[in-house]
């Protein structure tokens, strides 16, 4: 179980736990885990003291490898070894025929709107995929530190959409871990530079990743991290660059377009050794084996390969301009520019950012690290170990929230860099006598039509009290969450009835379609569904009564009377008593229970820490 | 303290009115943020959770409000109870609905000069200028508190409202101008 570790004496007055957390970069490329020991952010290496995982899945028949081996077995085997499935997450398969020959894998068709992918060990998805590297950072994290993980942080591109999100999100879950946030990945590196340098001010986070662009502009004051715009393009990095320099050399060698898999994915990684070299010369001998067995060698100069990566980070820069704008700010203001992502090596990179913003680059944190350290610094923070500390990030949404409404336009509700969590309310009415039911369409996007911006689901609200038409007041509630998640609420105003909400997610997997996925995993044909549920159950009983009495060990005198106090001991009691127990439903009633009956001490609790806060400024009165 | 009661102005502890000093009520904001954010029960109960949720989308909204001045302006008169909806948001002055329209040709006419940027830039500082002035008016009209200078305190509102829009249209058009080069 979790190691126990003793505060420092006058520090909080009740003991806690020490409670393992960590730090997840699921990278296109590749993949980090990252924890915090003796108060150091650090990442972890696997057994050959490799710190980076590469992001690449091979399924065999009856195993799946997931790394370097993988890795090695991606040109020879190249449609059951799954490379940069990150772009596919939150993807539909229109998506993805559009990314075209980029993507060598066997698409299935099918109903689902999770597209498929045909391997020798079955049919899968995107989210299983990327839930395989999940489980080896998983399991590398908890061999080293000697227990279970009680949460992670999962870093995502900044400018991921609704459905990518989510796609991340079931990801860990089918990996069997718990996500205490996810964090914008931009956001991740300013914490670890941040923290690194103690600077206040305006920072600019540049991050180009092997297949995703995020830039963020951010304020650092006394640890809060408040971001002030972000943008950037979910299908723009570093593999793109790599593109352009197989299609140079597909032109020069004379290699057909209708090239085989194989040839293809040997183009691709020949491009990015290339590239590569070119880092540290002038000029990258190329040697490319031909379909018929032959070899075409030539030579690659830094000129013609800044020649044909130019207008992609031409594309990122203007994207800086447009995010700067959003942010208010001119490029005087920012103060420090950090940069990272694998791609930031690329000297041409580096030599246009530093043109664009007149200054050099922090580049001291290794930039393939930076995010996975930044968020095992907040995974830290969340999990409850640094219960002083004073660290805050608020973000943003990246891009618009609307509903579709009359004539195939989008209505935006909720603009984008909006600080999150945000709501915003809309009313509805219905047009027919007596009906129950309504459907929303809720999309991303910053244009006016439907079909210029990004479906994200359709809310299907049902029990709506049956009126004359146009009676009912419908009030629906758009809610983006912390983690950039959307969920929507309704209730019939006259009535005060809630509406049921059935979501219908554009590009990902229902939550029943993760039950299915979650009964069916391997891990859980070993062992007892019924155990596990026990298990889950306790687990989270266990977590209810922690909370609570530290939050009784800090106030309980202070804010509760006896008389309050009693009926909390009581249930506390209960519950405990019932955890050692074997009956889920026992646990989950009992926990029910207690929520219920500290509902007003917690709310007081909130008050008096709101009424602290504001203690340290003038408060002036109202006549 | 996260009475859903309190106006924006009592909940982050500062008097009712335009005049904001920006850097405190910043200040406020963080340290409310510090205790109320998800962030900071993501381990606690669901009706914590809850709490913090609806507290911390308050304060954003509260801040978004109070922050800039035309929302801080059209959230006093709100409050005072003028109806900032009927008549569309419109202004009966007719000087400055015949500057707008110019403005508006000169934004179209921008895109087709020698130096597009230079021509865009020079109008948006134009339009800058003007919001400051208006800003200027509101913050007399406020001070003053008279039921006339209310009145007035709305037409500068929907002036300002007009400015921003344009502002808005002319950074659409650097947007594109961008693209295109």
């Amino acid at each position: 179980m979790a190691l126990l570790q003793l505060t420092e004496p006058g520090q909080s007055s009740a003991p806690h736990q020490h409670r393992l957390a960590a730090g997840i970069d699921l990278g296109t490329t590749n993949s980090l885990v990252a924890t915090v020991r003796s108060g150091r952010a650090e990442t972890l290496p696997d057994e050959q003291g490799n710190h980076l995982l590469p992001s690449v899945v091979r399924y065999l028949k009856d195993v799946v490898v997931v790394g370097n081996a993988a890795k090695q077995a991606a040109t020879r085997d190249p449609l059951n070894t799954i490379a940069s499935v990150k772009r596919l997450m939150g993807r539909g398969l229109g998506d993805v025929k559009a990314l075209g020959s980029r993507l060598p894998y066997d698409f299935q068709q099918q109903d689902s709107s999770v597209p498929r992918m045909r391997t020798a060990a079955g049919d899968v998805s995107s989210i299983e995929v990327s839930a395989e590297i999940l489980k080896v950072l998983k399991a590398r994290a908890e061999a080293t530190l000697g227990g279970d993980l009680a949460g992670v942080v999962i870093t995502v591109p900044a400018y991921f959409d609704e459905a990518q999100r989510q796609a991340t999100k079931d990801a860990a879950r089918l990996a069997g871990l718990k996500t205490l946030r996810l964090l914008n990945e931009p956001t991740a590196a300013a914490v670890a530079y941040g923290l690194d340098q103690g600077s206040e001010g305006v920072i600019a986070v540049y991050d180009l990743g092997g297949g995703t662009f995020d830039i963020s502009i951010l304020r650092l004051h006394r640890g809060v991290f408040e971001v002030l715009a972000t943008g950037g393009d979910t299908a723009l990095g570093g593999d793109d660059f790599d593109a352009e320099i197989a299609r140079w050399i597909m032109q020069q060698a004379g290699i057909e377009d209708d090239a085989s898999h194989v040839t293809m994915r040997r183009l691709m990684h020949d491009a990015c050794a290339a590239k590569e070299a070119l880092t540290e010369s002038d000029r990258a001998q190329l040697d490319i084996q031909l379909e018929d067995g032959t070899h075409w060698q030539g030579e690659l100069t830094r000129a013609t390969a800044d020649a044909l990566i130019g207008p992609l980070i031409r594309k990122t820069l203007k994207t800086c301009r447009r995010t700067l704008r959003d942010a208010g700010m001119g490029v005087e203001a920012v103060q420090d520019v950090v940069l990272v992502g694998g791609s930031t090596r690329v000297p041409r990179v580096r030599e246009l950012i530093e043109e664009f913003f007149a200054k050099l680059p922090l580049v001291d944190i290794d930039p393939d690290k930076v995010v996975a350290i930044g968020a095992a610094v907040q995974a830290d923070v969340l999990v409850g170990n640094k219960p002083n500390d004073e660290m805050l990030l608020l973000d943003v949404n990246p891009l618009s929230l609307g509903i579709e409404t009359m004539g195939g336009l989008v209505e935006k509700l909720i603009p984008r860099n909006t600080t999150i969590p945000v709501a915003r309310a809309q009313e509805f009415t219905t047009f027919k006598d007596g009906q129950t039911a309504m459907a929303i369409h809720a999309l991303q996007g910053e244009r006016e039509l439907v079909s210029d911006c990004r479906s994200l689901a359709r809310f299907e609200l049902h029990g709506i009290p049956p009126m004359v038409a146009g009676a009912a007041r419908i009030r629906v509630t758009f809610e983006v969450d912390a983690d950039g998640l959307l969920n929507v609420t309704a209730v019939e105003e006259s009535s005060g009835v809630q509406a049921g909400i059935t979501v219908k997610p554009s590009y990902g997997l229902t939550d029943r379609e993760i039950e299915t996925m979650l009964r069916d995993s391997i891990d859980h044909a070993q062992g007892d569904i019924a155990v596990r549920r026990l298990r889950e159950q306790q687990v989270e009983a266990q977590r209810v009564i922690e909370a609570l009495e530290a939050a009784l060990a800090a106030d309980g005198e202070r804010l509760l009377s006896a008389q309050e106090r009693a009926p909390i001991d009581s249930s506390l009691a209960q519950l405990k008593k019932v955890n050692q127990g074997e009956d889920p439903g026992l646990i989950h009633k009992a926990v029910e229970a207690l929520e219920e009956s500290c509902e007003f001490y917690v709310e007081r609790r909130m008050n008096d820490s709101v009424r602290e806060a504001m203690a340290g400024h003038k408060v002036d009165e109202f006549s | 303290m996260l009475d859903l009661s309190k106006n924006y102005f009592e909940l982050f502890g500062i008097p009712v009115g335009f005049d904001v000093d920006v850097e405190e009520l910043a200040k406020r904001y963080r340290d409310l943020q510090r205790v109320v954010h998800p962030d900071r029960f993501v381990n606690a109960t669901d009706r914590e959770r809850r709490l913090s949720m609806q507290g911390a989308t308050l304060i954003n909204e509260a801040y978004r409000a109070l922050k800039d001045p035309l929302h801080r302006a059209r959230y006093l008169l709100v409050l005072q109870g003028v109806d900032m909806d009927a008549g569309k948001g419109t202004t009966t002055d007719a000087d400055f609905l015949m500057q707008q329209m110019e403005l508006r040709e000169e934004l179209a006419e921008a895109k087709h000069d020698i130096d597009p940027f230079a021509a865009v830039n020079g109008l948006m500082t134009r339009i800058d200028r003007q919001i400051q002035r208006l800003t200027g008016q509101l913050a007399e009209q406020f001070a003053a508190a008279k039921p006339d200078q209310l009145a007035g305190a709305r037409d500068n509102v929907h002036k300002m409202q007009f400015m921003q829009k344009l502002r808005s249209e002319a950074e659409a058009v650097e947007a594109e101008l961008d693209e295109t080069t």
